[in-house]
């Protein structure tokens, strides 16, 4: 295990450790992050499969673009964590602040406190699983994959969808243009089951929840292009 | 972008420590707005760390003021001054800012400064509140006006990143709304001129063409009519359209407000010594105790307060 301590390594070269372009450590596979401080774009760029603890808070987009690797954030993470991700796994056992997992292609992103506005906005097929509640806006534009909030969600809730799933167990104050509720299968409780249970929240009960998406009728849906979503 | 901070020292034995707890934090905020910088700090009584001083302690009234030339005859505008209101008034030099002191109401100081020496800016009057800001990065400003020595209960600051108007002193922030009254803002409002035209036709001044100046002048006039500043605030909320972050600084303590979107980021921590603020979580790291602070980011078009702001 190679502990990296950010009070005494400039952010730039615990990047590059983390990211194995360092001369040393690339065999490491274990990385322990220390003072964070509030860093921003702390192990971001992550394209191997390495676990990654950061005891701390951290600043904007941590782990932005991950690709395989996966990062725990023992704290609150700012603006826009996990962004872009691409896939592995991000979890943080604080808060989120706004853009949680924005534009995110794949991976699982889990935090465990409240997630502020704007959560999963144009997500692109990542999944994201919040204990808490959602701020305004959550799901905006988003295109594919799911977010599940075991809390509340604030206004706005899926403005603009498209093809992305919502699982909500409590209430939504409004919800955005063009999403609705939709009807709950047994096989959408299976994903959500399976998606609580990657999440390690297995307190939460499945049948708790009732699911949202687009009413399709906003953007040019034609069921004849179902495939290409 | 811009940055701003504020700090309120609830354990009276940190007060001796503002400003060496303060100036981290607001040179940690040099990223967001590196080109001017300015803070308030709130303190009874002379400035510890002048410069230059005239006369001892005196007063209730405390007036802040800047000129560009650092040599100014300070004396011999607080003699006039203290000739025509019948009292003393002692001055001290800090810097390009002088804060002048006086058995006098606030208002009688101000009203003097614009009958009398017009050219000479009014940064802020009251009687706890001093305000100093000025062109440069942060901590080449901080170390100007000897930050790391003030003492005091709380103060609020700001880093520049102009958008909407001139780089200049009088365009930096906090600006003084009232008496012991001060605002920053993160942001920018597209709507400042129709509010400026409706605020000059009730009789306000402005001395920038800064969107900032012009909240500031807002709250100033709500308060004007009788509103409290949570009243003013919510006021605000209604009439402000465009983005801000803005945290207000009062005698007591500080408020913090966001537009309904929250566009501009906040976020707040508090312990049983302090509670502060600041754009960004990195600003706040090194406080003491942070480890252990309750830490949270300020919903949308929700007043937090301390004190009685």
């Amino acid at each position: 295990m190679n502990t990296i301590d950010l009070e005494t390594t400039d952010l730039r070269r615990a990047n590059r450790l983390l990211q194995g372009r360092a001369r040393e450590g690339g065999a490491e596979r274990t990385f322990t992050v220390t003072n964070p401080r509030g860093a921003h774009a702390l192990a971001a760029g992550l394209d191997r499969a390495i676990d990654v603890t950061i005891q701390g808070h951290v600043g904007y987009y941590c782990a932005g673009m991950n690709q395989k690797a996966s990062v725990t954030i023992e704290g609150n993470a700012g603006v826009g964590v996990a962004e872009n991700m691409m896939s592995g796994t991000v979890r943080v056992t604080g808060d989120a602040s706004q853009s949680a997992g924005a534009t995110a292609h794949g991976g699982l992103l889990v935090i465990e406190g409240n997630a502020a506005s704007r959560c999963g906005i144009s997500m692109k097929g990542v999944d994201i699983v919040v204990r808490g509640s959602v701020g305004h806006n959550s799901a905006f534009m988003a295109q594919a994959g799911h977010l599940v909030i075991c809390g509340d969600a604030d206004d706005g809730l899926g403005d603009s969808i498209y093809e992305t799933v919502i699982f909500l167990r409590g209430a939504a104050k409004g919800l955005g243009a063009d999403c609705e509720e939709k009807e709950i299968t047994a096989d959408d409780r299976k994903i959500l089951a399976a998606l609580l249970q990657r999440a390690g929240l297995t307190d939460q009960d499945p049948g708790a929840f009732r699911r949202y998406g687009s009413a399709r009728r906003l953007y040019n849906f034609k069921i004849d292009n179902l495939g290409a979503y | 972008m811009c940055g701003i901070v504020g700090l309120y020292l609830k354990d009276p034995e940190l007060r001796g420590k503002l400003g060496a707890f303060f100036g981290p934090m607001l040179a940690e905020m040099t990223d967001r707005g590196p080109d001017s910088a300015g803070f308030a700090v709130y303190r009874d009584g002379a400035s510890s760390d002048a410069g230059e001083t005239g006369g001892g302690e005196t007063g209730a009234a405390k007036a802040s003021l800047y000129d560009p030339d650092e040599r100014f005859d300070w004396a011999a505008l607080a003699q006039a001054m203290g000739d025509d209101l019948g009292t003393r008034i002692a001055w001290d030099r800090v810097a390009s800012h002088a804060v002048l002191r006086g058995a006098v109401r606030a208002k009688a100081m101000r009203d003097w400064l614009t009958a009398n020496r017009p050219e000479v800016r009014v940064m802020s009057t009251g009687t706890s509140l001093e305000i100093y800001k000025e062109i440069g990065l942060p901590a080449d400003v901080m170390a100007r006006f000897g930050v790391p020595q003030m003492t005091g209960t709380h103060m609020i600051g700001h880093t520049r990143m102009a958008t909407e108007s001139a780089v200049t002193t009088e365009g930096a922030h906090p600006f003084n709304t009232g008496e012991d009254l001060c605002l920053v803002h993160n942001g920018s409002l597209s709507n400042h001129e129709s509010l400026k035209r409706m605020l000059r036709r009730e009789g306000l001044v402005f001395q920038t063409e800064n969107d900032s100046e012009v909240a500031a002048g807002y709250l100033a006039w709500r308060l004007s009519q009788g509103a409290s500043l949570t009243e003013a605030l919510e006021a605000g909320l209604k009439d402000f359209d465009g983005f801000y972050t803005f945290t207000v600084g009062t005698r007591e303590g500080f408020a913090v407000i966001r537009d309904p979107i929250a566009c501009k980021p906040a976020v707040m921590a508090e312990t049983d010594r302090w509670v502060a603020m600041a754009s960004e979580f990195r600003a706040l790291a090194r406080l003491p105790g942070v480890e252990d602070a309750r830490v949270w980011e300020p919903k949308p078009a929700t007043i937090y307060s301390w004190g009685t702001a």
